[in-house]
């Protein structure tokens, strides 16, 4: 018989409190236990390393565009399924899961803003439907932006966030590639800005159209940004790559961007390069009272020499004719 | 060397070895047998020709890459006279996985541009296997916008597995130098018919063929992906290509019904490495047909047509209210 009966007590703890789970997160990069309010007031980025988080269509629509100025546009469009694709699953059915999950119709969500007071034309893709891949649906939506940006002379943006080509409408959503492509050529001609708002990720033929096509490129800091994805490459060439390869950095590096710019200065920054764009004075004065007069029709374009006659004598007849707006 | 054939192939040769004993043997024994001989190659014919014309996707795939298929230099030779290659980008080097040059068609000069494949394994070390580094497409767009200085029309052939995914690719701007391309081929404003004459594969084909016609080769395929890499991410293993290539509607038929492509130039029984010749003419006929249908439209014409049928694409429908 022991001496020193101890009544033997469980250790009880106190009474659980349910900590919701979205309070805390901690940051991918170091580690940082962030508190989740300060984060996203920090537009998602960490403060302890700048580690820039995705945020989705609908944060940057609220990033870029003036609160309470935008109008989505073709919100009812959606995939009709062309090749009645079935792989492991069906695209039908694919599809349906990722409108309930994020909510929009397809990987881009499209419409007019203001930014800065300066009307603009904005499309913003979200990769987590379907991993942002380009279909028709993209495409037109896209392309219809471009087409409102025509009509309007106001500038377009593209917050690009794709992982490429969507293979369940097969050639059609490689069409998309050309189908946008000829959309910024005519605003090219158009003299009308475009800037390219490269996130993370953006491959495939999403850098191969107007991921690429900005009359200014801008990347998100860390962002992986190219044509073929990792995988592919080192499969390929045997070889593992090397540290920071495909990322925003790399592409400045590279002579790919024009510039990697932090989320917090993103819209700061968009909105210097419309102004420069637009002849518009230095936003430092204040945001516009009233939106910039409409300029007039296009300018002539590419007015260097060193063309043929011939090319340059068509080249004005088509700058002449009035230009085709849908 | 042999020529690899198909599993099909393979049973039909061996009716044909079949018949060919049975001939022997007739006239060994002195049997009067030609008539039900005649009756047996007719019939023989008859299942090629069916058998060709009902290929599977993934065999048509074959066809594409095969190693005696005529690539775009054949095509020049037979089809085109008074070749000059032009070479380099003007940036960093030249890409031989892109040719280019001027030519004549009919005695019409135009400027011919197209991937070329290797025929043995130290030309395809030299033209990369037909996969274009960024420099290529620079190329191609240098040569396009040479033809639209002197009005000369432009004819692109499309041979192509991808754009080369490598380290040196992705720093040169692989992305950049096709998304230009697109853009670009939507401003020239002269006439341009590009063909698919074997693998159009995904950017790295459309990279040379936004275009007034696109005409495809008979068992040409074009694909967003190969049908090996589509397999590999949707069925998660590669061996379900035979799948992932029936499922992405890539043989030249299927692009004439979806309206990506605007006619199918046939090529001889059995496929363009059967009778080459046969394979030129047939795309020579085509090629002259279309350029005559696209070069009297005046340049504004021929763009707003060009951007008209690219923005055409594609398939949706509305929904009455939007889900957000």
């Amino acid at each position: 018989m022991s001496w020193f009966r101890k009544e033997k007590q469980k250790l009880r703890a106190t009474d659980r409190r349910d900590l919701p789970t979205d309070v805390f997160e901690k940051c991918p990069r170091c580690g940082e236990i962030l508190y989740r309010a300060r984060l996203e007031q920090n537009l998602f980025v960490c403060p302890t390393c700048a580690h820039h988080q995705r945020i989705g269509a609908v944060g940057y629509v609220q990033l870029l565009a003036d609160e309470g100025s935008f109008e989505e546009r073709d919100g009812e469009l959606r995939s009709s399924d062309p090749l009645g694709f079935v792989d492991l699953k069906a695209y039908t059915s694919r599809l349906e899961a990722a409108q309930r999950s994020t909510g929009h119709g397809d990987a881009v969500i499209t419409g007019d803003a203001t930014l800065d007071g300066v009307p603009v034309a904005l499309a913003v893709m979200d990769f987590d439907f379907i991993g942002g891949s380009m279909g028709s649906v993209v495409g037109e939506k896209v392309a219809r932006s471009g087409r409102r940006a025509l009509a309007e002379h106001k500038p377009l943006i593209v917050v690009s966030s794709s992982g490429g080509a969507r293979m369940m409408e097969g050639i059609l959503s490689l069409m998309q590639m050309a189908k946008t492509s000829v959309v910024l050529a005519r605003m090219h001609d158009a003299g009308i800005p475009y800037i390219s708002v490269l996130s993370d990720p953006t491959t495939g033929g999403v850098t191969a159209s107007y991921g690429m096509l900005g009359d200014v490129n801008v990347a998100e800091p860390g962002a992986l940004i190219g044509f073929a994805g990792a995988r592919v490459i080192e499969q390929t060439i045997k070889q593992e790559l090397p540290e920071g390869f495909q990322r925003a950095e790399f592409l400045l590096e590279h002579g790919m961007v024009d510039m990697v710019v932090d989320r917090r200065e993103m819209k700061a920054t968009i909105s210097r390069l419309l102004r420069h764009m637009l002849k518009l004075p230095d936003p430092s004065i204040g945001p516009l009272e009233s939106p910039p007069a409409r300029r007039p029709g296009p300018r002539s374009r590419r007015g260097r020499g060193g063309r043929g006659d011939a090319a340059r004598a068509r080249r004005n007849d088509r700058s002449a004719k009035e230009r085709p707006s849908d | 060397m042999t020529t690899p054939r198909l599993g099909f192939e393979n049973d039909i040769s061996e009716l044909e070895d079949q018949i060919g004993r049975l001939r022997t043997m007739a006239r060994q024994r002195g049997l009067e047998a030609t008539g039900e001989l005649r009756d047996l190659e007719e019939k023989l014919g008859q299942l090629r020709a069916e058998a060709y014309q009902n290929l599977t996707a993934v065999e048509r795939v074959q066809f594409a890459r095969h190693p005696q298929r005529p690539y775009t230099l054949d095509y020049i030779a037979g089809a085109f006279t008074d070749f000059i290659e032009l070479h380099g980008d003007r940036l960093f080097r030249d890409d031989e996985a892109i040719i280019g040059g001027w030519a004549r068609l009919e005695g019409r000069t135009l400027m011919v541009i197209g991937h070329q494949k290797g025929r043995d394994m130290k030309e395809n070390l030299r033209r990369n296997f037909g996969m274009p580094h960024p420099e290529g497409y620079r190329k191609a767009l240098r040569l396009m916008r040479l033809a639209e200085k002197f009005g000369a029309p432009i004819v692109t052939l499309i041979d192509t597995p991808g754009a080369y995914p490598g380290i040196g690719a992705e720093e040169r701007g692989q992305g950049e130098a096709i998304a230009m391309n697109l853009r670009e081929m939507a401003r020239l404003a002269v006439p341009f018919v590009a063909v698919v004459i074997g693998e159009g594969g995904s950017g790295g084909a459309l990279a040379l063929g936004v275009a007034d016609r696109v005409l495809m080769m008979e068992n040409a395929v074009y694909s967003v992906i190969t049908p090996e890499g589509c397999a590999a991410i949707l069925w998660k293993t590669a061996s379900a290509k035979d799948k992932a290539a029936e499922a992405m509607k890539m043989t030249a038929a299927d692009l004439l019904a979806l309206g990506v492509i605007d006619e199918i130039v046939p090529e001889p029984l059995g496929g363009a490495h059967v009778d080459r010749d046969q394979a030129v003419a047939n795309l020579k006929t085509a090629l002259l047909r279309n350029l005559d249908e696209v070069v009297t439209l005046a340049p504004m014409e021929l763009l707003q047509q060009r951007w008209d049928k690219y923005e055409r694409m594609g398939t949706w429908y509305e929904v009455a209210v939007p889900a957000d």
